[in-house]
C-alpha cells in the first residue's frame, strides 16, 4: 500500500511540476492523472516480466475514491466565513445554481446521447463488445 | 468551566487532532445516515457533514482558519484522489475510447452552458461583478475553480461554497431527472453529472453505478481543463 501511495503522490508531484514549471493553466493533479494512466499502461506491458508490479495500486486508489465526499468537507465548511454574502444575495445565487445545474445536466446528457447515436458508439455497441459493466 | 478543563480545551482546539476527528466523525455519521435512507439523494453526506461541522464551530466559537489547520490533512487528499481517477478510467478504457466523439461534443457544449447559464441568471438579480466572477466556475472541482476565480479578481472562498452547493444540487437532482428523461445510458448520465457537479456529482455517480462513476470522473477532469481555458473568454463576452 505504501508503494501505491508513493506512486500516486509521485504522479501528482510530476503534474504540479509540469503545470507550474511551464505556467500552464491546467491543474497539476489532472496532469498527474495522465501520468498514472501511463504507468498503468506500462504495468500491463511488463506484467509477465515483473510479476506483482503495482499489484495494490488498484485497491489503494479505489479506497481513496470510495470516500471522495469526505475530501470536500474542509473546503465546504468555509461557508461559515461568507454568511453575509449569502444573506445579501442568497436567493439569486441559489436560483442561478439550481437553474444552471438543471440546464447543464439536460444539455450535456442530450448532446452525449444524440452524438453517440449519430456516430454509432451507442451503449448497445459497448455491451456487445462485452466491456465495461462492473458490479 | 474549571481551569483544568479550560486549559485542556485550549490545547485541544489548537491541535489538528480535534478537528480531524470532528471532520471524520461528522462524515462517518452522515454516511451511515445516508446508507440507512438507501442513499436517498436528499440525504447528501457532504451537506449533512458540513452542517454538523459548522454547528460545532459555531457552538464552540472556533474560527474557520483554526478548524482548517486540522482539516487540511483531509483537504490535501483531494489531489491524490484526482490522480487516482486514472484507475477506473484505465479499467474502462475500451468503453471510454469508443465514446470519444460524444464525450468531446458533450464536453464543449456542457462546459459553455454551465458558465453562461449561471452568469445569465445572476445578472437578472443584478449582482456585483466580483460575485459574477466567483460564480462562473461553479461546475469545476474546488481547487481549480478557486484558482480560476483568484486569477480573474473574484472571491475564492465564495467560489468554494458555490462549488460545494452546485455539487450537492447536482447530486440531488441527477437521478430523478435522468429517470424522468428516460436516459438509460450510464455513460451519458455519469458524464453529465461529472461535468455539471464535479467531484460531489462523481461521488454520487459511483454510488449509483461504477460505469457512470467512471464517466463522471472523466467529465470532471476534462471540464476542469476546458473551463480553465474557456472561462476568461466567455466571461469577457458576457460581462465585458
Amino acid at each position: 500500500m505504501i508503494i501505491s501511495l508513493t506512486i500516486i503522490l509521485f504522479c501528482q508531484l510530476v503534474g504540479e511540476v509540469i503545470a507550474r514549471g511551464l505556467g500552464w493553466p491546467v491543474p497539476g493533479p489532472v496532469l498527474g492523472m495522465l501520468a498514472l494512466l501511463t504507468i498503468l499502461g506500462l504495468r500491463d506491458r511488463l506484467k509477465e516480466k515483473v510479476p506483482g508490479l503495482g499489484r495494490t495500486l488498484d485497491s489503494t486508489g479505489k479506497g481513496l475514491l470510495a470516500h471522495l465526499s469526505l475530501l470536500f468537507i474542509p473546503a465546504s465548511v468555509g461557508v461559515v466565513q461568507r454568511l453575509d454574502v449569502l444573506a445579501a444575495h442568497g436567493a439569486g445565487l441559489v436560483a442561478a445554481l439550481v437553474v444552471s445545474t438543471f440546464v447543464t445536466l439536460v444539455v450535456t446528457v442530450v448532446t452525449f446521447v444524440a452524438v453517440s447515436r449519430l456516430s454509432g458508439s451507442s451503449m448497445a455497441a459497448a455491451d456487445e463488445a462485452g466491456v465495461g459493466e462492473k458490479p | 468551566m474549571s481551569d483544568q478543563a479550560f486549559s485542556l480545551w485550549v490545547y485541544l482546539s489548537q491541535t489538528p487532532l480535534l478537528w480531524l476527528v470532528v471532520t471524520l466523525g461528522a462524515y462517518v455519521t452522515a454516511d451511515r445516515i445516508s446508507q440507512v435512507f438507501g442513499r436517498h439523494p436528499l440525504c447528501n453526506p457532504v451537506l449533512m457533514s458540513v452542517a454538523a461541522v459548522a454547528l460545532v464551530l459555531w457552538t464552540t466559537g472556533t474560527s474557520y482558519p483554526v478548524y482548517f489547520e486540522g482539516a487540511k490533512f483531509v483537504h490535501f487528499l483531494l489531489g491524490p484522489a484526482t490522480v487516482a481517477l486514472a484507475i477506473p478510467l484505465y479499467e474502462n478504457r475500451r468503453v471510454v475510447l469508443r465514446a470519444l466523439v460524444p464525450m468531446v461534443a458533450a464536453l464543449i457544449v456542457g462546459s459553455v452552458t454551465a458558465i453562461v447559464s449561471a452568469v445569465a441568471v445572476a445578472q437578472v438579480f443584478d449582482m456585483p461583478r466580483s460575485i459574477l466572477i466567483s460564480l462562473a466556475p461553479k461546475s469545476v472541482t474546488a481547487p481549480v475553480g478557486m484558482a480560476i476565480t483568484e486569477t480573474l479578481g473574484g472571491d475564492p472562498a465564495l467560489t468554494a461554497i458555490l462549488v460545494m452547493l452546485t455539487g450537492v444540487i447536482g447530486s440531488i437532482m441527477v437521478t430523478p431527472l435522468m429517470n424522468a428523461l428516460r436516459m438509460k445510458d450510464w455513460r451519458a448520465r455519469g458524464f453529465a453529472v461529472g461535468l455539471a457537479s464535479h467531484g460531489i456529482g462523481t461521488a454520487r455517480a459511483f454510488q449509483v453505478h461504477s460505469l457512470a462513476g467512471t464517466f463522471a470522473g472523466i467529465a470532471m477532469g476534462l471540464n476542469a481543463l476546458v473551463t480553465a481555458l474557456l472561462l476568461p473568454l466567455v466571461l469577457a463576452w458576457l460581462i465585458g
